[in-house]
C-alpha cells in the first residue's frame, strides 16, 4: 500500500517542499529510502524502527521503499523523520490521518520515540503557509517558533505516540504561543554605561552608529577595542518587525535561536584564522557565514591585520550589496548581509605603536603591517579612531552615559536620514551624486577645499568626509552643515596613505 | 655642455667592486682598519689581494678583459651615465677625499651634477626607524633647504632618509645615493620614490648597474654623501644607528656637522642628542642651517602660521605636551569628544599637526604666530 505525506527541507535560509512516499508490500523485509538523502536522512531508517517499536507500533516486516520527492532536489538533515515515521504508519494501515494532503509534518525522533526539535523551523513554518496548508505537526521545543507565521494551525508533538491519539480524535493539543521577537537587547546585554571616559571613542561610536558607517579602531591590546565593539549593537536603533523576523530566520537555520527568541540587534565576531567560507558562506553543503549571522547587527573584526587575506577580499562585495550569492551546481542562494562592519588593529605588530620608544619592530615589518591595515578592505571603512589606554582616573571615574541615552539621539539621526533618503536607508550606503546634494554652509566648503588642497585627498576620501559630515550634522538635527560639523568629519575620517 | 664621461680604466674599478662584492662582505667589519670605506681606498691589486686572496689573479684578468665599448652598452641599456674622477664635472666635495669613488653611475639629468657642490649641498640622515616627529621634521628641514636652493642629499632609505626626499621633491632638489646599482630601487617600496628622483633629481651610485644591494656598500656610500655635502644634518638616529657613521666620516673630512635634538629619554634620538653634546651645531628648522652654511641672515621662505584662537591654542598645546590621540586632548582639555575633534581637524587644515595613518597627532614645523 502507499500513503504520502508533506515536508520541507531546509535550502539556506529558506525551506524547500519535499513529498515522502512509503509503499510497503510483500516481499524480503527491507527499508529503504531513495530520493537524494544525505547522511542524516539515511540514517533515518534506524530511528524509525526504533521509534516504531518503543510507541506500541509493529514496525511491518515487509519490503519498505521511501522515496523523497522531488528526487533532484538533495534532502539534509534529521527533520525528514516523522514524516517518514507517519507516512509509514498509515502505508501499513496502522494510521488514518485525517487532512493529511493538507498538513506538514517535521521533527527528529528520538529512539524512544521523543520527537526532538529541528533547525530552521521558522522557515519552514513560512513555506507551509505560503503553500496554502492548513496544519503543521512540529516538535514541541519548535511551537513558539512555528507560530511565528500564522495562519497555520500548530500541532505540537511531544512524542511520536502522541500520533495515534491525534488521528483518533481523543486529544486536542493546545495552540502555541508565538515567540516574543525582542526589536532591543534587553537588560543584562552589554551597556555603553561601561565605557569609562574615553570620550572621543564614545563620539566616534555615536557618528558610526548613527550613519551606519563601517569603522576602524587602532590602538595599543587592552584598551578596551573589543569592549566598544560589543556595546556598539546597544546603541544601533530598534529592529523593525520585519528586520526581527529575518533575524530570527538566520538564526533559526544556524540552530543558535534560543527559546527565548532573537535578542535585538546580532554582534559576530569571528576568530582571525576564519576561512573564506566560514566569513561570507560557502562549502559544500553550502553554509551560512559570519557575514549573514550578523545580518542587521554588527560585525567586528579584531586584529583585522591578521585575517587572511583572501577572507578579507571575500567580503568585499557582500559589504558593497548586502548580499551574499551562493552558486553550485544546480542551485544558488542569495543570502541577506547587511551588517555594520567594525575591525581593530593595533598600531604596529608589536602593539605599542612607532612612537612608542619601547616598539620593537623593524621598519619594513612596522611597513608591511600598515600598508595591510590600508589595504585590508580600507576603501570600504569610513571612520577612524585612535584609542589609547584609559587613564587610571577614568576607569576608576563614574560610568559613562548608558546606552539607552546614546540610541535616542542615533534614532532621531537616522529617522531624518530616512526622511531624506527613504525608507530603511542610512548616510552611509549616499551615491556620490546623493554626496553631491549635501547643503554645506559656506565656511564648512572652504574648510573641506582647504582640507582637500592641502593633505591632497583623493575624490574617494572627499565623498567620505562629506558621508561623515553629513550624520555629524544629522546627530545635530541640522539641515546644512556647519562647519564645526565639517571640521569633526574630518578628524573621524579613516587616512590614506599620502 | 656635454654629457659627462668615464675613462675605461675608472668604469673598470666600479665593474671589480661589483665582482669583488660578495668578498668584500666577509672580509668587511665594523673594526677599524676593515671598515668598507677603508677597504675602498685600496688600489685594484691590492684590494683584490685583501679581501679575495684565492681568487685575486682571475677576477683582475676577467675585469680587464672586458672591452671598452661593453663597459659603455652596459650603462646605456640600464639607461645610466657615468662621471669619473677625471672629468671635470666630476663633484668638487669627492676631489679632496681620500677614499672617494673612482667613477659614479647615475640616473637622472646629468647637467645637475654641475650644482653639487659642497657650499650648495646638505645632506640630511637618519634612523631607518624614525619617529613620527623625526619623520616631520626631516620633511619640513629639506623642504625649507630646497625652497632655499641647496641640494638635499640623502640615502632613499626608510624613515628619516625618505621623507627627506619627499619634502625637498615638493620645492627643489634631490639627490639620492644608493648602496647598490643606480638602475635598483631599493628598498623595493621605495620604487615610486626613486623614479621621483630619477625625474626630477638625481640618483648616484659608485657601483655599476644591476649590482644588488650588499650590506658592505652601505657605510661605503656614506662616505660619499658625507663628502659631496658642505653640511651633514642627523634627524635622528638610535646609538649605533648608520648615520652616525656618516656623521664621523662628514666630521673626518672637516665639514660641518648638526644634528636635531629630541627628548633626552628618546631611544630614537640618543645619537642625534650625542652629536649636539659633542659640539655639532643644533638645527631646530632650516634656518639654522642656512646660517650655519651661508652666514646669519639668510632667509628661508618660512611664513608664519594663522592666528588661533584660545580653543585651538590650548589643544595645540595638549598635543605639544605629548598627548596623540584626539581621545587624550579631549581629556586632557577636558571637553567633549566632538569638541576635541574638531579642534584638532582645524589645527590639521592649517598645518599645524600632522596626523598619522593609525590616527595620531603630531606638530609639525609650522610655528605658531603668539607662541
Amino acid at each position: 500500500m502507499l500513503a504520502t505525506a508533506q515536508t520541507f527541507t531546509l535550502d539556506g535560509i529558506s525551506a524547500r517542499p519535499v513529498r515522502v512516499e512509503v509503499d510497503v508490500r510483500r516481499g524480503l523485509p527491507a527499508f529503504q529510502v531513495v530520493g537524494l538523502p544525505d547522511a542524516a536522512v539515511r540514517e533515518a531508517r534506524e530511528r524509525v524502527r526504533a521509534a516504531l517499536g518503543n510507541c506500541g507500533f509493529e514496525f511491518p516486516l515487509k519490503r519498505i521503499v521511501a522515496n523523497l520527492a522531488p528526487a533532484s532536489l538533495r534532502k539534509a538533515g534529521p527533520g525528514l523523520d516523522l514524516p517518514i515515521a507517519v507516512a509509514l504508519l498509515i502505508a501499513a494501515g496502522q494510521l488514518e490521518l485525517d487532512g493529511a494532503a493538507r498538513m506538514a509534518l517535521v521533527g527528529e525522533l528520538a529512539l524512544d520515540g521523543t520527537v526532538e526539535p529541528v533547525n530552521g523551523m521558522l522557515a519552514i513554518a513560512e513555506a507551509a503557509q505560503e503553500r496554502g496548508l492548513e496544519t503543521i505537526v512540529v516538535p514541541a521545543a519548535n511551537g513558539p517558533e512555528a507560530a511565528l507565521a500564522g495562519g497555520l494551525r500548530v500541532i505540537c508533538l511531544e512524542s511520536l505516540g502522541q500520533v495515534a491519539a491525534l488521528a483518533a480524535g481523543e486529544w486536542a493539543p493546545e495552540r502555541p504561543e508565538p515567540m516574543a521577537l525582542r526589536l532591543q537587547g534587553g537588560e543584562g546585554r552589554p551597556d555603553l554605561a561601561d565605557l569609562r571616559g574615553q570620550r572621543h571613542l564614545r563620539h566616534a561610536l555615536e557618528v558610526a552608529a548613527a550613519g551606519g558607517h563601517s569603522m576602524l579602531m587602532v590602538g595599543p591590546p587592552g584598551a578596551g577595542k573589543s569592549l566598544a565593539a560589543s556595546r556598539l549593537p546597544s546603541i544601533l536603533p530598534a529592529l523593525a518587525p520585519g528586520e526581527a523576523l529575518e533575524v530570527a530566520r538566520i538564526a533559526s537555520s544556524h540552530g543558535s535561536l534560543g527559546p527565548e527568541g532573537p535578542a535585538g540587534r546580532p554582534f559576530r565576531a569571528p576568530h582571525h584564522t576564519i576561512s573564506p567560507a566560514g566569513l561570507v558562506g560557502g562549502g559544500n553543503p553550502p553554509g551560512l557565514g559570519e557575514a549573514t549571522l550578523a545580518n542587521r547587527g554588527v560585525l567586528f573584526l579584531d586584529e583585522i591585520c591578521e585575517f587572511r587575506r583572501d577572507a578579507l577580499e571575500a567580503l568585499r562585495t557582500p559589504l558593497e550589496s548586502g548580499w551574499v550569492s551562493i552558486v553550485r551546481a544546480g542551485s544558488r542562494r542569495r543570502l541577506p548581509c547587511r551588517f555594520m562592519l567594525v575591525a581593530a588593529a593595533n598600531p604596529c605588530p608589536c602593539g605599542r605603536g612607532e612612537d612608542d620608544p619601547e616598539c620593537q619592530c623593524e621598519p619594513l615589518a612596522a611597513r608591511r603591517y600598515q600598508a595591510k591595515l590600508s589595504g585590508a578592505l580600507a576603501d570600504r571603512i569610513d571612520l577612524l579612531a585612535a584609542i589609547r589606554q584609559p587613564s587610571a582616573e577614568e576607569i576608576a571615574g563614574p560610568p559613562g552615559e548608558p546606552s539607552s541615552a546614546v540610541r535616542e539621539r542615533v534614532a532621531a539621526a537616522r529617522e531624518r536620514q530616512e526622511a531624506r533618503l527613504g525608507p530603511g536607508r542610512c548616510n552611509a550606503e549616499m551615491s556620490p551624486a546623493e554626496v553631491r546634494e549635501c547643503a554645506l554652509a559656506a565656511d564648512a566648503a572652504a574648510l573641506l577645499s582647504d582640507a582637500y588642497s592641502r593633505r591632497r585627498l583623493s575624490g574617494r576620501a572627499h565623498d567620505r568626509v562629506l558621508r561623515l559630515a553629513r550624520t555629524v550634522a544629522d546627530l545635530a538635527g541640522g539641515a546644512a552643515i556647519e562647519r564645526e560639523q565639517m571640521a569633526q568629519a574630518l578628524q573621524l575620517r579613516r587616512r590614506d596613505r599620502e | 655642455m656635454s654629457a659627462p664621461a668615464a675613462c675605461p680604466g675608472c668604469l673598470r674599478r666600479a665593474r671589480l667592486l661589483a665582482h669583488l662584492a660578495p668578498y668584500v662582505e666577509k672580509a668587511a667589519t665594523r673594526a677599524p682598519g676593515s671598515r668598507s670605506p677603508e677597504l675602498l681606498r685600496l688600489s685594484n691589486e691590492d684590494l683584490a689581494a685583501a679581501v679575495a686572496p684565492q681568487a685575486a689573479a682571475q677576477i683582475l684578468a676577467g675585469v680587464e678583459a672586458v672591452p671598452a665599448a661593453r663597459l659603455e652598452a652596459d650603462l646605456l641599456a640600464a639607461r645610466c651615465w657615468a662621471c669619473c674622477r677625471h672629468d671635470e664635472r666630476f663633484p668638487g666635495g669627492l676631489r679632496d677625499a681620500a677614499d672617494a669613488p673612482w667613477a659614479l653611475i647615475g640616473r637622472g639629468d646629468p647637467a645637475l651634477l654641475g650644482g653639487l657642490e659642497p657650499e650648495a649641498t646638505v645632506t640630511v640622515v637618519g634612523s631607518r626607524r624614525a619617529s613620527t616627529y623625526g619623520r616631520e621634521v626631516a620633511r619640513e628641514i629639506s623642504r625649507g633647504l630646497a625652497a632655499a636652493g641647496l641640494v638635499v642629499v640623502s640615502g632613499l632609505a626608510f624613515g628619516i632618509d625618505g621623507n627627506a626626499h619627499r619634502g625637498a621633491l615638493e620645492a627643489g632638489l634631490t639627490v639620492a645615493v644608493l648602496g647598490c646599482g643606480a638602475d635598483v630601487a631599493y628598498p623595493a617600496s621605495h620604487r615610486g620614490l626613486w623614479r621621483r628622483v630619477c625625474e626630477r633629481g638625481l640618483v648616484l651610485s659608485e657601483l655599476p648597474p644591476g649590482t644588488g644591494a650588499w650590506r658592505w656598500a652601505f657605510p661605503a656610500r656614506n662616505r660619499i654623501m658625507a663628502a659631496l655635502a658642505g653640511m651633514t644634518v642627523v634627524v635622528e638616529a638610535a646609538q649605533r644607528s648608520g648615520s652616525l657613521i656618516t656623521a664621523d666620516l662628514a666630521a673626518d673630512l672637516g665639514r660641518d656637522l648638526g644634528a636635531v635634538p629630541g627628548p633626552v629619554n628618546s631611544r630614537f634620538s640618543a645619537g642625534a642628542n650625542d652629536l649636539l653634546a659633542g659640539g655639532a651645531c643644533v638645527v631646530r628648522d632650516a634656518q639654522d642651517v642656512l646660517d650655519a652654511m651661508l652666514g646669519p641672515g639668510v632667509r628661508t621662505a618660512g611664513r608664519p602660521g594663522a592666528a588661533l584662537e584660545p580653543r585651538l591654542r590650548d589643544a595645540l598645546a595638549a598635543v605639544e605636551s605629548g598627548e596623540q590621540t584626539c581621545d587624550a586632548v579631549a581629556a586632557r582639555l577636558d571637553v567633549p569628544g566632538a569638541e576635541a575633534a574638531a579642534a584638532l581637524a582645524t589645527l590639521e587644515a592649517l598645518g599645524y599637526l600632522a596626523c598619522s595613518l593609525v590616527g595620531t597627532y603630531s606638530r609639525t614645523m609650522q610655528a605658531a604666530p603668539d607662541v
